[in-house]
């Protein structure tokens, strides 16, 4: 039913928004209400972070955001950072109605949703980036089936329906498959996750583009919808002749067997950390209108991945969680990316980085000229 | 002799006690109102939320939210069909099951066990209403489908032929998954209620019925079960509601695709287990107007067998009381 539904988000919300003035530590110096009237440029080092932080949105970065913020909160004790994972859309609305710090969504804002957030202009940062495998329980069929992207959208549009249809077998010589019809499976929540893929299927088919088209929810000709990468990875490992896409972290962290996807320089490449990261290296200029990286040059790209966006206003009502804010962010996108390496997310490319500070560098205090980020 | 009332109050705690209680009797029609009106103005309050946040998608779509079965967010095309049709067919699955395993459960709980027996088997069975959905969830989708793919779903189809509601691929979640999830999930309220109502049918109807020579068989069908009647609807309404609003268990096993099926095996999707899976994550203003219209639906599909039933219940009621009805 709606209703708790709707109380879940209602008391996720609350607590997002009472924790700024609750959770904080028990310094004088700077708490994040913008109602702290003292000055606190009299009290505090102009450098040293401080105060509380909420944050709603995206359960993808869920994993990372929560281990990254542990680390910095162990190394900046005076902030903490809450994260409240309910969805993007959550998210973004929550970041619309200025209840939060920051957001997070698996596909950035639009204009149109940038034209109803309350706070102003929105500046928009990549924060984590995840591949998607493709993965398959075939009885007999090792890790390492080959598929071309044409075959993978015809697979999914239900043309190619058995294991050994000859569009598969050609591509797989010396590989037994079996005479069983295919079983697809997709994520039925709406994610992210199924953004990303359905913007690569988009990309590399015109029947795909054409037929169901790109979306976080769409509308799926053939297969079984399952909630949660959980869900489609269960299912997945306990119904033989199924095929699915999971997110890389997952796929990898269960030793599943996946596909070898044809890239745009028409090699056969398997996902892992290094070559999403090859993939996602070959756009340095993302905006959040141009975001897509599927499918890009490169011999060593593995065509299926995308990022994830964190949502900022760019004047910050106040300087000093303004400046907590970013140096948290500017963290996350540099250092912090290590902790995405150990849970199986990929590393931003040096120059996504880059273009996060950039990006960071943009955001001002309540006069609108100064700059909140300090680099050292 | 003076009245109770008319004494002067004592001094002491039973005097302040017997002050409190004089309060007039208006307060506490007052105070009785408020609650039931809160419950009112909730309610009220709750569907005028649901129209104005679905008005954007209704008004748009109009009729064919009703009448359309392709719900399609990428080319902002919303109708609920499927899911309304999804819901019905996963409750009446769920009550075709539920309905005699429970009301036999009841009538052995009631009167054909041991009194020992009676006294561990009951709460048993009110343990498994405490049971999380989840956890039926996680064990449908973990456990039981499994057995559904490879033992019940190949049976059901040599059985017939794998014709019709037999026939396609058998993957173990779908519609027949959720419906036997659902009446395991239902099984407690329908089993609870009606023992209690058929261990309230009046000894004297029941020894009456002995003495004219009736078997304990007899006893039960044309005593015990016509006397229980309208309880024993009510109880099946309760479990009707739970079954059309059960989410997140019905959101792992029913295989969430947004067509019809025409076989039991196939997938489909429920009004319920839509919101879950799309809520979260529908930023477009008019995917969100959508799925709370379904939210609005399902609560007035909800309204509609419940006032049907009370009706029922009504009827059957009165028909008892004329002395006609025979089950």
């Amino acid at each position: 039913m709606l209703l708790p539904v709707v109380a879940l988000v209602c008391a996720v919300g609350l607590s997002a928004c009472s924790s700024s003035t609750s959770s904080s530590p028990p310094t004088t110096a700077a708490k994040a209400t913008p109602a702290a009237s003292s000055d606190p440029y009299a009290q505090t080092d102009l450098h040293a972070p401080a105060g509380s932080l909420t944050g709603a949105g995206s359960t993808f970065d869920q994993p990372f955001f929560t281990k990254a913020f542990y680390v910095y909160n162990q190394q900046n004790s005076k902030v903490t950072v809450n994260y409240a994972s309910i969805g993007s859309g959550g998210g973004i609305a929550q970041f619309q109605a200025n209840t939060v710090n920051f957001g997070a969504s698996d596909v950035p804002m639009s204009p149109l949703d940038i034209s109803s957030a309350k706070g102003g202009q929105v500046l928009q940062v990549p924060v984590a980036l995840g591949g998607e495998a493709i993965s398959y329980n075939v009885p007999g069929v090792a890790s390492g089936l080959k598929l071309t992207p044409k075959v993978l959208a015809d697979i999914f549009l239900g043309t190619v329906k058995n294991w050994n249809d000859t569009a598969i077998k050609s591509l797989n010589p010396g590989v037994k498959l079996p005479a069983n019809p295919i079983q697809t499976v997709y994520r039925s929540d709406g994610s992210g996750t199924t953004y990303i893929f359905t913007n690569y299927l988009s990309t590399v088919s015109p029947a795909w583009t054409s037929g169901p088209g790109t979306g976080k929810s769409v509308s799926w000709p053939v297969g079984v919808g399952q909630k949660g990468n959980e869900g489609v990875a269960g299912f997945i490992s306990t119904t033989p002749y199924t095929i699915g896409y999971v997110e890389l972290a997952y796929a990898i962290q269960n030793k599943f067997t996946y596909a070898k996807i044809q890239n745009a320089a028409g090699k056969y490449v398997s996902p892992t950390l290094t070559s999403v990261a090859a993939d996602a290296a070959q756009k340095p200029d993302i905006t959040s209108v141009d975001f897509s990286i599927v499918n890009e040059p490169g011999a060593a790209s593995y065509p299926i991945s995308g990022y994830s966006w964190a949502l900022i206003y760019q004047l910050q009502k106040s300087a000093t969680t303004g400046m907590t804010l970013v140096d948290v962010l500017d963290w996350l996108t540099h250092a912090g990316q290590s902790q995405a390496a150990s849970l199986d997310y990929v590393p931003l490319p040096a120059n996504i980085q880059q273009l996060a500070r950039t990006t960071l560098l943009q955001v001002t205090g309540p006069d609108g000229t100064t700059k909140l980020l300090t680099t050292s | 002799m003076t009245s109770l009332a008319t004494l002067p109050p004592r001094p002491g705690t039973g005097g302040r006690i017997r002050r409190l209680l004089a309060v007039p009797d208006g307060v506490y029609r007052g105070a009785l109102g408020a609650v039931a009106a809160l419950f009112i103005i909730v309610l009220v309050a709750f569907v005028t939320a649901l129209v104005i946040q679905a008005r954007p998608a209704l008004a748009h779509f109009g009729l064919s939210f009703l009448t359309s079965t392709k719900w399609d967010p990428v080319h902002v095309h919303y109708g609920a069909l499927v899911f309304l049709v999804g819901t019905l067919e996963t409750t009446v699955i769920a009550l075709v099951i539920a309905f005699p395993i429970g009301l036999g459960c009841a009538l052995a709980l009631a009167f054909g066990i041991p009194e020992r027996l009676r006294v561990t088997l009951g709460p048993a069975v009110e343990l498994l209403a405490a049971v999380p959905s989840v956890v039926y969830g996680l064990w449908g989708l973990l456990v039981v489908a499994p057995w559904v793919r490879t033992i019940i779903e190949p049976a059901l189809a040599h059985i017939t032929g794998g014709h019709g509601p037999f026939s396609g691929s058998q993957l173990g979640v779908g519609l027949l998954l959720a419906g036997v999830i659902l009446s395991i999930m239902i099984l407690p309220t329908m089993v609870a209620i009606s023992r209690d109502v058929l261990m309230a049918v009046p000894d004297v109807e029941i020894e009456g019925a002995f003495a004219l020579g009736a078997t304990r068989w007899q006893v039960m069908r044309r005593v015990v079960v016509p006397s229980a009647r309208a309880g024993i609807l009510g109880a099946t309404t309760l479990a009707t509601g739970r079954a059309m609003g059960e989410t997140i268990a019905v959101t792992m096993v029913i295989g969430n695709t947004d067509h019809f099926t025409h076989s039991l095996f196939g997938t489909t999707q429920t009004m319920a287990s839509l919101i879950a899976n799309e809520f979260t994550e529908a930023t477009e203003p008019f995917h969100l107007a959508a799925l709370i219209g379904v939210g609005l639906l399902l609560l007035v599909v909800a309204t509609i067998v419940n006032l049907a039933a009370r009706l029922l219940v009504r009827s059957v009621g009165r028909q008892r009381a004329l002395g006609i009805g025979v089950l």
